[in-house]
């Protein structure tokens, strides 16, 4: 079934049709010791999937329930197209949110659990659009049973369909899949993608798992001491960082001091250890002085001493292999650099070359349109230790 | 796990045991006095004689003092289920760091003997009291009304004796409630009413339940308040059965009384539990 087409006959509770965009002004919020979100400016268009990622204490739960109305902000607006929203009371707006642990509520079954929302607003043929709700998440079989007989991911799915048989014009996920074990994970990604892309409406998912934001979202934005890092695409913030908390938080990074030679056109000359590296200019965020030079794992080739290496320029010579892990898929080595820093290398096993082996030397290369840089001034570590 | 298998029957033991002499034989007792010729007396001595007119007799007779327990232990409950609500529901959920502070409080009287404490209302409410001097003078009162010796006394006091009772598990059940139930059902469209009516109060339910039954049945068997602050117009059953026994020496009559209250007690309480339907609740 498609809710989408559903659209017409509801009942007309909806302020307008049309879905509108969500909009953050300068949002604040400070608590008694600290501030959780700092002037926050967010645009979510109509019906995308949003993803607010970060890692825990980063404000991005705060954001959320200042959007759901749970939280006043200190300062700042929140409008819904035109309308501002920021102290409208949490249940007068058209938003509704999948809390972390599901809140769903224990007195009540499935089918009650669902209904709330309509019942409260006084819809018509409540019984038809919770069956079809349930129809949509596979649960119309457990329509009858209480929430704590149930397991965890069908609990996540009647907190879906809790929140989205109300079509609001945003909907909000507060890790709603934390809770579930990585298999199931993995799935309920998928079918929540899906059933967005069913039912078109905003999506504003706030997680702490950069996979989970990189396989649903069509935008992430990374949050962290209470401000966005970086917004854009999940292609976009992967393969050109801007901070280099983006750049370790995101998927892993090779950070490597150097400073700059020249700058001109659309190529910057970047001085690394005595090698000249060149960077593509949109991807370089510092045009003088020093920086970190970024390079994926995955983007780092390594070949046996004196053999080709399948990548113009950039070639460095020298390294030692320190350590092999093999993971099935492929092997993540770690390489010891002329200049005392082990870099890290993911390469497909493909079965072309032998699984090289620890103390080979090795040549290093990469292609140079995968590099980007970053300003000096920021933590290299920064994002790189808070993984989960 | 041989060795497991009777713990569980060795722990209950002693309670059993306690129980067994303490109170299935003093009931077994009690029920066979209830049953005594009602000729008998201290000087001649009793016999069973399965007598069961005793209990028609005493219930037609002490009809107005049965009838009256129930409905002063009634309404005390009533009562103490509504203050007993409120107070509870702010110290869960408004008190903040003052909670346990609070929940001292409500236990506080306990410190102080029950008698001492419903004598201390006779003060109180008594004719030249602050109380009845205020209402006087606002002339909510005429000048030769009083408290004392008034169902308005009695109530009263039963409603401050068992309040704790209604708090202690109102508190608890509500405490445990997660508040992010409440803010999901605020999240779906709920006013803070109407998320109160089906969401709070439901999940309430199991301490509304024990605190009613904690409040009602000892009430409904309470003589110390009918005594201590009503006058024989206020008399509940719990007097008469006293006075049977100690006074009348009219044992059969009170032993048939204090059955037939347990047995109204009981009922309620079962016909109370089944409409509540708390077994439904986790």
């Amino acid at each position: 079934m498609s809710l989408a087409a559903d659209r017409t006959d509801t009942p007309a509770d909806r302020s307008s049709g049309a879905p509108r965009d969500l909009r953050l002004t300068a949002l604040t919020k400070e608590f008694a010791t600290f501030t959780a979100v700092r002037s926050l400016d967010l645009e979510v268009p109509a019906g995308t999937f949003f993803a607010l990622l970060g890692p825990s204490g980063c404000g991005k739960t705060t954001t959320l329930r200042m959007v759901a109305g749970l939280e006043s902000p200190t300062s700042g607006t929140i409008h819904l197209g035109n309308d501002e929203i920021t102290w409208e009371k949490p249940y007068r707006r058209p938003v509704n949110t999948v809390f972390q642990n599901y809140a769903l509520f224990p007195h009540l079954d499935v089918r009650e659990n669902v209904a709330f929302g309509l019942r409260r607003r006084g819809a018509k043929d409540v019984d038809r659009q919770v069956q079809e709700m349930l129809e949509l998440v596979e649960l119309e079989a457990q329509a009858r049973k209480k929430p704590p007989q149930m397991s965890g991911g069908q609990q996540q799915r009647v907190a879906l369909a809790r929140a989205l048989i109300n079509r609001p014009e945003v909907l909000l996920l507060d890790e709603p899949l934390g809770a579930l074990d990585l298999k199931l994970r993995r799935a309920m990604q998928i079918e929540i993608k899906r059933i967005q892309t069913e039912v078109g409406l905003t999506f504003v998912h706030v997680t702490h798992d950069q996979e989970e934001a990189m396989t649903m979202a069509d935008t992430i934005a990374v949050m962290n001491g209470g401000v966005i890092e970086q917004m854009g695409s999940p292609t976009e913030l992967y393969e050109n960082p801007r901070t280099t908390f983006v750049a370790n938080f995101l998927g892993q990074s090779n950070l490597i001091a150097g400073t700059v030679t020249s700058a001109e056109g659309d190529v910057v000359r970047v001085d690394m250890h005595g090698t000249q590296v060149s960077i593509p200019a949109d991807r370089a965020h510092v045009r003088s002085g020093n920086g970190w030079i970024g390079i994926r794992p995955e983007k780092v080739l390594v070949a046996p001493e004196g053999e080709p290496i399948d990548a113009p320029g950039n070639h460095l010579p020298g390294g030692v292999i320190t350590d092999v892990s093999f993971v099935g898929v492929s092997t993540q080595y770690l390489v010891m650099m002329p200049w005392g820093q082990e870099l890290m290398a993911f390469e497909q096993n493909t079965g072309r070359r032998r699984i090289l082996q620890q103390g080979d030397r090795v040549d290093v290369s990469w292609r140079p349109e995968f590099a980007f840089l970053l300003p000096a001034d920021q933590d290299v570590n920064a994002g790189a230790l808070e993984e989960v | 796990m041989r060795r497991g298998r009777f713990t569980g029957y060795w722990l209950m033991l002693p309670a059993a045991l306690w129980l067994g002499v303490f109170f299935v034989i003093p009931f077994y007792s009690l029920l066979a006095t209830s049953l005594y010729d009602p000729e008998g007396s201290v000087l001649t001595g009793y016999d069973v004689t399965y007598h069961v007119a005793n209990f028609w007799d005493a219930i037609s007779e002490h009809w107005d003092e049965l009838w009256r327990s129930l409905w002063y232990a009634g309404l005390a409950t009533l009562i103490c289920a509504v203050l007993g609500y409120l107070l509870a529901y702010a110290i869960a959920f408004k008190a903040g760091r003052w909670r346990n502070f609070l929940l001292v409080l409500v236990i506080a009287p306990f410190f102080t003997s029950f008698l001492v404490r419903t004598l201390s209302w006779k003060l109180i409410l008594a004719d030249d009291g602050f109380i009845v001097d205020a209402l006087q003078t606002l002339h909510l009162m005429g000048d030769d009304d009083r408290l004392l010796a008034t169902p308005v006394a009695v109530i009263a006091g039963l409603v401050y004796n068992f309040l704790p009772f209604m708090v202690l598990p109102l508190y608890a059940s509500l405490e445990k409630i997660d508040v992010r139930l409440i803010e999901a059902a605020s999240d779906l469209y709920a006013s803070p009413s109407r998320g109160f009516l089906k969401v709070t109060l439901p999940l309430s339910m199991p301490g509304v339940v024990a605190g009613t039954l904690l409040t009602f049945i000892p009430a409904a068997g309470d003589y110390i308040n009918a005594q201590l602050l009503g006058s024989t117009n206020q008399r509940m059953v719990g007097n008469v059965i006293q006075d049977l026994f100690t006074d009348t020496g009219d044992y059969a009559a009170a032993g048939a009384l204090s059955v037939t209250l347990m047995a109204i007690i009981v009922a309620l309480v079962v016909i109370y539990i089944r409409k509540a339907g708390t077994e439904e609740l986790l």
